[in-house]
C-alpha cells in the first residue's frame, strides 16, 4: 500500500509489482487524462508533476511515489475556471486530435512557473519531450507564445 | 515484490547487504523501459532517490543521485552541455550521473566528460569501499565492475579541470536522441589535450594518439588540426546499426573532435 496525493487528494492505492505511476493514475483511480503511448518516455503524453518536478508518469514506479504529491492535467484547471495555457490551447487552435494535450499542457504550464517570460526557443526546448502525431506544433507554440509576453 | 526505500546511506547499503541481488531504482527512466518492454519483473527493489547522501554536490564529487537537470546548471560548461542533450525536460528531472554510469551503455552522455577527465567511480558496500577509475568500472557495454552488495555513491572528479571545455553530439533531433557520435575536448593552458568519445566503441574511446599528438601543439596549423582529426578518426571503433554505420561515425568522430577543438582553442 502507497500514499499519494493526488490533485491535492489524498489516496491509498496498491500498486501490482512494479507497475507505473501512469498505469496506477488510469486502471485504479480513473484518472485518464494523462495518456498511455510508447510507455519509454519518448512520448510526454504522460506527463505530471511529481513534488514538483516535471516527469514522464510511465517512468515512475508507483511503489517509488509513495508519499509523493501528484498533480495531474486533471488538476491543472481550477474548478471550472481553465488555466491559462488550457484557455490559449482552445483559442489558438493548439489542439487537434487532443492526445498529446493533457502532456502538453502539463508541461506548458510548469514551464510558465518556472520561466516566467520563455522565449519561443524556451518554448520548444520546454516541450521537446512531448510528440504532437498530428505535427501541430506551429499552433502550440502560437498559443503559448501570448502568455510569454503578458507574464 | 518487496519493496525498500531507504532514507539514509547506511540504511540503503543495509537494504543492499541482506539483498544483494534487489534491482536498484533511481530515475526510473531505463529499469522502467525494461519493465515495460522486457517484461523485467524484480523480486526485490531499492529505491534510492530518498538518500540524501547520494544527492550531495560538493566540488569534484558529484554524487550518483545528481540528476541531469541539476547537471545543466552546475559549473562544468561540457557536462552542463552533455546534460542538456539527455532525453527531454522529463528526463532530465528523473535521470541520474549514477544511473548513467550504472547502465554503462556506450552512447551514455555524461560519460565521455567523465572519461576525459580520468574521473573515478565511488562505489559502498556495507563491509566496504571502494574507487575504481572509469574505465575500470565500465568494462564493456552495458557492463561494470559493480558487484552485488554494492551501490554507486558517485563520481570523483581530479582537482584540475579546466576552463575549456566542449561537449557535442550528433543525432537526428536536437532532443531525445541517443548519440551518433558525442565527445567532449578539454584544454589546459599548456596544451594538454583530451578527446573522450560516446557511441564509437563498446565503451568510452580515448583517442590516446591524437591526444599526444595535438597536446604538443601550442596554436595547431590547419594541417595539425587536420591529422587531429585523421588520428581520432583512426583510433574509434565504431559499429553499423540501426542508428548510422560505422563509416559515418568514423568520419564524424574526427569533424567533431576538430570542431570542438577549435571552439576551445
Amino acid at each position: 500500500m502507497i500514499r499519494l496525493t493526488i490533485n491535492g487528494v489524498p489516496h491509498v492505492v496498491d500498486p501490482m509489482g512494479p507497475e507505473s505511476l501512469l498505469t496506477t493514475l488510469r486502471d485504479r483511480l480513473g484518472l485518464f487524462g494523462s495518456k498511455n503511448a510508447c510507455e519509454q518516455g519518448e512520448c510526454g503524453s504522460c506527463s505530471v508533476l511529481l513534488d514538483g518536478r516535471l516527469v514522464c508518469s510511465c517512468l515512475v514506479m508507483a511503489v517509488d511515489a509513495d508519499g509523493a504529491a501528484v498533480t495531474t492535467v486533471e488538476g491543472i484547471a481550477d474548478g471550472e475556471t481553465l488555466h491559462r495555457v488550457q484557455e490559449a490551447m482552445v483559442n489558438a487552435g493548439g489542439v487537434q486530435c487532443g492526445f498529446c494535450t493533457p502532456g502538453i499542457v502539463v508541461a506548458a504550464s510548469h514551464l510558465l512557473a518556472t520561466t516566467p517570460s520563455p522565449t519561443e526557443t524556451d518554448i520548444r526546448e520546454a516541450l521537446a519531450g512531448n510528440i504532437c502525431r498530428c505535427t501541430g506544433y506551429g499552433a502550440i507554440v502560437r498559443a503559448l507564445e501570448p502568455l510569454a509576453a503578458e507574464s | 515484490m518487496e519493496t525498500l526505500l531507504p532514507r539514509h546511506l547506511d540504511e540503503a547499503l543495509a537494504a543492499t547487504a541482506a539483498h544483494p541481488e534487489a534491482t536498484i531504482l533511481a530515475g526510473g527512466t531505463d529499469l522502467m523501459v525494461a519493465v515495460a518492454y522486457q517484461a523485467l519483473r524484480p523480486a526485490v527493489v531499492i529505491g534510492i532517490r530518498r538518500v540524501p547522501e547520494l544527492q550531495e554536490w560538493d566540488g569534484r564529487f558529484i554524487g550518483a543521485g545528481v540528476t541531469y537537470s541539476r547537471l545543466e546548471r552546475g559549473p562544468f560548461a561540457a557536462l552542463a552541455q552533455a546534460a542538456r542533450t539527455v532525453g527531454s525536460p522529463q528526463i532530465r528531472s528523473a535521470g541520474t550521473i549514477g544511473g548513467n554510469l550504472g547502465t554503462a551503455s556506450p552512447a551514455g552522455d555524461s560519460l565521455p566528460f567523465l572519461a576525459a577527465l580520468d574521473a573515478e567511480v565511488l562505489l559502498r558496500s556495507q563491509a566496504a569501499e571502494r574507487a575504481l577509475r572509469w574505465d575500470e568500472f565500465i568494462t564493456g557495454p552495458k557492463r561494470t565492475a559493480l558487484q552485488p552488495g554494492e551501490l554507486i555513491v558517485g563520481a570523483r572528479l581530479p582537482e584540475a579541470i579546466p576552463d575549456r571545455q566542449a561537449f557535442a553530439k550528433i543525432g537526428t533531433r536536437t532532443a531525445m536522441v541517443i548519440a551518433i557520435v558525442s565527445c567532449c575536448v578539454l584544454r589546459w593552458d599548456d596544451g594538454t589535450t583530451r578527446v573522450a568519445l560516446g557511441s564509437v566503441g563498446p565503451t568510452t574511446v580515448r583517442p590516446r594518439a591524437a591526444e599526444t599528438m595535438i597536446s604538443t601543439e601550442r596554436r595547431p596549423s590547419s594541417a595539425a588540426l587536420d591529422e587531429f582529426a585523421r588520428l581520432v578518426s583512426a583510433e574509434v571503433s565504431p559499429i553499423n546499426d540501426h542508428r548510422s554505420t560505422a563509416a559515418y561515425r568514423r568520419h564524424a568522430s574526427g569533424v567533431l573532435a576538430r570542431r570542438l577543438l577549435e571552439r576551445v582553442l
